[in-house]
């Protein structure tokens, strides 16, 4: 891009740097309170650098939870939401890329009409249905259950759209070459689209890592059992009620830990995260 | 190696009509090039016989056997795209090696395929390729090298040549000839390039609109075209097509803008409204058979195009000879009696 | 938009489908019908009667002072997070396009927020203007400000604005950098030799070129301002003080898990259903169109 005037570079990185120093200022003073003993949090203003009670806290937290057991030890809340996140990541791009491989490949009655049950779907999230599916989970008694936290968070329009998107720029040519060459639907779908769909994978996989991991409302009202809370639900219930102390060094570290690995998932596959946002939208 | 036959094949999408009862009997081995304009119907007919779109009404026939029921896959026909079609993530290897893969052929009988069909084609140290690693030619080639080791009954080519460049072009003409002469498959050809119809074709079927024009050998569409569409598509430039009546005597040939003495009469077709033909290279500066304007010169190293305007008709002239007109004056032309070809302005067709 | 080649297979189709349909039909369609069944019925917390009322419980929102105040609010709070959200975004990536050193260092860093829950930036604002203990909050009683999320509604409505787009920064920024580097350069090159100034040239090429993203994004921002935000109300002020930061997502969530009232939550589900519907359908509507110019 052609700039005016080269001393006029700094202009932007300036503002850039100011965004970034936005951004990342909570989670600067996150980390840094995360190391800090009760006291030094305690006695505003807190320290501007870290401390030293990074190992301990972090320890305490990952172990033992906090004191009056309110929440369970955060490794096995990481666990929960890394094994929903997971879950809910391969499940939807599972049902998905079959779902928008029908959809596009196939003519049949009812075709378009099972596409737009699907696409209507974008309309109705969890919050404009809660007490309902509540009501549903519960007469599968599925309610307290791993299959309640991640099965009705399956079906993704959001998915199934951006893979027909993708379906549709599949050139004829291929089809026509492959049933030349003798493959059916299925052969077709193994050995040529999926291969191609890889990108696309890819960047539903952080999509839907990222959702699948900050689930907060549907944990809420689905798990009651300790045992099953996310790491999402458990930092919000760290903070107790005016009465009881926040242990904030804890929940410190326990929101370090709960904003590390969608962060590095996103920035570690950001190429095709990026473009994958992009195109799901458009 | 079979012959292929189509009998009766109409094929019409919804309301429209856009292959209108097609005959034509194609010999074991023979090469034969369906020519036409876009929109003709040629590649639909291509894809007829290949499995890929069913015929509305007739019947085509593979080696003897009514294929109308037959899936694509079964018809033991293989095609060269015009997109090349090569699966992107797959090697030029297990591209051309996929069809047999498929059809369960054991793994060293694949390998000797595929090896045999890379000599052929000089593929062979493109082998572990992608295709997005090769130029257009080569890419092309990997297309006709998948097809090569089929080992099918027919070739069905649906313009492979058109993405190439024009240097290309000749190159990859020049291979799918040689390719023919070794190998002697039966072969379709669909091109809307005369150049390659009258070069590669041991007979050309000329389509316009869903509908054959003429089927014959180059040598026959050219010299004895059957419609002025065929007249006025073969050919490099075109053949001149002229609007008029011929004198009751049929000694003139009177058009708008001059007439034209014809060196030898004609008698029998006297009195009747007309479309003389005569192709650009058979006309002759100098003579006074007609006069035309002349409106511009194309040089062309070896040739000479002489764009001329005879009343509201335009016409060629293609000479070797160096004379440079000037835009605008006036140029005498004459003709051997035997070049002149007559059509019916009605019928489009030929007079003999 | 449907492909010309296709398989004609009877069967698989439906087979292929059938996951993503059972579990939509038992997850979606179901409840969503319930919630319109539910929302016009009357049911006691004993759930021991039930009564058909009609649209009685519709009447009975719309006239109720809380429920239209807390329709204003979540107006007023849904304009105010787009808003944070989407002008410093554009301004980020207006600048992030025009640098070509760093520039994926820029891009990484400016996109984490992204993957931080809504909830959980919640509580990250929530430490930081925590009155007893937050750094900010520190800094602003040093300047004189009786600053106190937990007594006073206005100093809550806006942590919780604050929170919830400061994480929608990012996102709006992908997309607008996105829109930004589709623009051709040759279309800006003309106007500079036109003449035009840097200003110029934002406002009269690159603004307009923009407006399909910009449009997307309002839609985008507006939903997750009505919908997603639900846990950093949650997280940081539960509705309160009194109900100041209790916006509409939360209230269906409030009124239906702890006040009881499964007629008024559904009702109240319904009509958000009803705006979510209307939003999708003017950007689907909005967005086809573009693609024809």
């Amino acid at each position: 891009m052609l700039r005016s005037a080269a001393r006029q570079d700094w202009l932007p990185h300036a503002i850039v740097w100011l965004g970034i120093a936005v951004t990342a200022f909570p989670l600067y003073l996150a980390f840094v309170a995360s190391t800090l003993t009760p006291q030094e949090i305690a006695q505003a203003p807190m320290p501007v650098l870290p401390g030293s009670q990074g190992p301990a806290n972090y320890g305490a937290a990952l172990f033992e939870g906090t004191t009056m057991r309110l929440s369970p030890p955060v490794i096995s809340m990481m666990w929960n939401s890394l094994l929903m996140a997971l879950v809910i990541t391969f499940g939807k791009i599972a049902v998905s890329i079959v779902s928008a491989y029908a959809v596009v490949f196939f003519r049949f009655p009812g075709r378009m009409f099972f596409f737009w049950c699907i696409f209507i779907t974008l309309m109705l999230p969890v919050e404009v249905r809660i007490m309902p599916t509540y009501e549903v989970v519960s007469d599968l008694k599925l309610i307290n259950t791993f299959a309640g936290l991640t099965v009705p968070l399956i079906a993704s329009a959001t998915a199934t759209l951006l893979f027909r998107q993708f379906f549709l720029t599949i050139p004829d040519e291929y089809v026509e070459a492959a049933k030349i060459d003798g493959a059916g639907p299925l052969r077709f779908f193994r050995d040529v689209v999926l291969p191609l769909s890889r990108t696309n994978i890819a960047a539903l996989f952080v999509i839907l890592f990222i959702y699948g991991w900050n689930q907060y409302l549907w944990p809420l009202l689905m798990a009651t059992d300790k045992n099953l809370d996310t790491i999402v639900i458990g930092i919000k219930k760290m903070i107790g009620t005016g009465d009881a102390l926040t242990e904030w060094h804890l929940v410190m570290a326990t929101t370090v830990l709960a904003v590390l690995p969608p962060a590095l998932v996103v920035i570690l596959m950001q190429r095709w995260f990026v473009k994958g946002l992009v195109e799901t939208e458009k | 190696m079979a012959k292929v036959e189509f009998r009766g094949v109409t094929k019409s999408f919804g309301e429209v009509k856009v292959i209108h009862g097609i005959d034509c009997a194609i010999d074991d081995g023979e090469f034969i090039v369906i020519l036409g304009p876009s929109g003709c119907g040629k590649s639909t007919l291509l894809r007829i016989v290949a499995g890929l779109e069913r015929a509305t009404a007739g019947q085509v026939w593979i080696g003897g056997a009514c294929v109308n029921d037959v899936d694509a896959k079964d018809r033991n026909i293989a095609m060269v795209f015009q997109n090349y079609a090569l699966y992107p993530h797959m090697s030029v290897y297990d591209n051309m090696a996929y069809g047999l893969k498929i059809r369960g052929m054991a793994k060293a009988d694949i390998e000797r395929r595929v090896q045999e069909a890379a000599k052929m084609l000089e593929l062979t140290p493109l082998l572990s390729r992608k295709p997005k690693q090769l130029s257009g030619g080569q890419r092309q080639r990997v297309a006709m090298g998948r097809a090569v080791v089929r080992e099918p009954a027919a070739f069905l080519f649906d313009e492979p040549l058109s993405n190439l460049d024009a240097k290309l072009r000749v190159q990859t003409r020049l291979e799918i000839q040689k390719l023919h002469r070794r190998l002697k498959t039966t072969s379709l050809f669909v091109t809307h390039d005369q150049v390659e119809a009258m070069t590669l074709a041991q007979r050309i079927i000329v389509m316009n609109a869903g509908r054959v024009e003429q089927i014959g050998t180059p040598a026959a569409v050219y010299h004895r075209p059957q419609t002025t569409f065929v007249a006025g598509f073969i050919g490099a430039p075109p053949m001149n097509l002229l609007a008029g009546e011929l004198s009751g005597d049929g000694s003139r040939f009177v058009t708008p803008g001059g007439s034209i003495a014809l060196p030898i009469a004609q008698p029998a077709l006297g009195g009747r409204r007309l479309i003389l033909g005569i192709r650009p290279e058979l006309l002759r500066a100098g003579g006074s058979a007609l006069t035309a304007t002349v409106e511009m010169v194309e040089s062309l190293g070896a040739d000479q195009h002489i764009h001329l305007r005879l009343g509201g008709q335009e016409l060629i002239l293609r000479t070797a000879e160096a004379t440079q007109p000037e835009p605008g004056s006036a140029l005498g032309l004459s003709f051997a009696p035997e070049s002149v070809h007559w059509f019916d302005p009605q019928s489009t067709q030929r007079i003999d | 938009m449907d492909r010309k080649v296709y398989f004609n297979n009877k069967a698989l189709p439906y087979l292929l489908l059938a996951p993503q349909l059972a579990v939509t039909a038992v997850f979606f369609f179901w409840p969503a019908g319930q919630a319109l069944f539910m929302s016009v019925l009357q049911q006691d917390p004993f759930g021991a009667r039930v009564v058909f009322v009609g649209l009685e419980n519709f009447a009975a929102l719309i006239a109720e002072p809380d429920y239209l105040a807390a329709m204003w609010r979540t107006a007023w709070f849904s304009l105010a997070v787009t808003l944070l959200a989407m002008v410093p975004a554009l301004l980020l990536a207006v600048m992030a396009d025009r640098v070509a050193r760093w520039a994926t260092f820029y891009k990484t860093t400016l996109i984490v927020p992204y993957a931080i829950a809504p909830a959980v930036a919640g509580v990250l604002w929530l430490f930081m203007f925590n009155p007893a203990i937050g750094s900010v909050a520190w800094v602003m009683k040093s300047l004189g400000v009786d600053w106190n999320p937990t007594l006073n509604g206005t100093h809550a409505m806006w942590l919780v604005i604050l929170a919830s787009a400061w994480k929608q920064i990012a996102y709006n920024f992908l997309f607008f950098l996105a829109g930004l580097q589709s623009i051709p350069r040759s279309l800006l090159e003309a106007a500079s030799i036109d003449g035009a100034s840097e200003a110029r040239k934002f406002w009269t090429v690159v603004f307009p070129l923009l407006s399909p993203t910009t449009f997307f994004l309002l839609v985008v921002n507006l939903v997750y301002a009505f919908f997603d935000t639900f846990g950093v109300v949650h997280a940081v002020t539960g509705g309160g003080p009194a109900k100041a930061t209790e916006i509409l997502v939360y209230k269906v969530y409030y009124d239906g898990v702890h006040a009881l009232d499964l007629g008024s939550s559904s009702a109240q589900s319904v009509i958000l259903m009803a705006i979510v519907i209307g939003l999708t359908f003017v950007q689907f509507r909005f967005i086809e169109r573009k693609v024809h110019y």
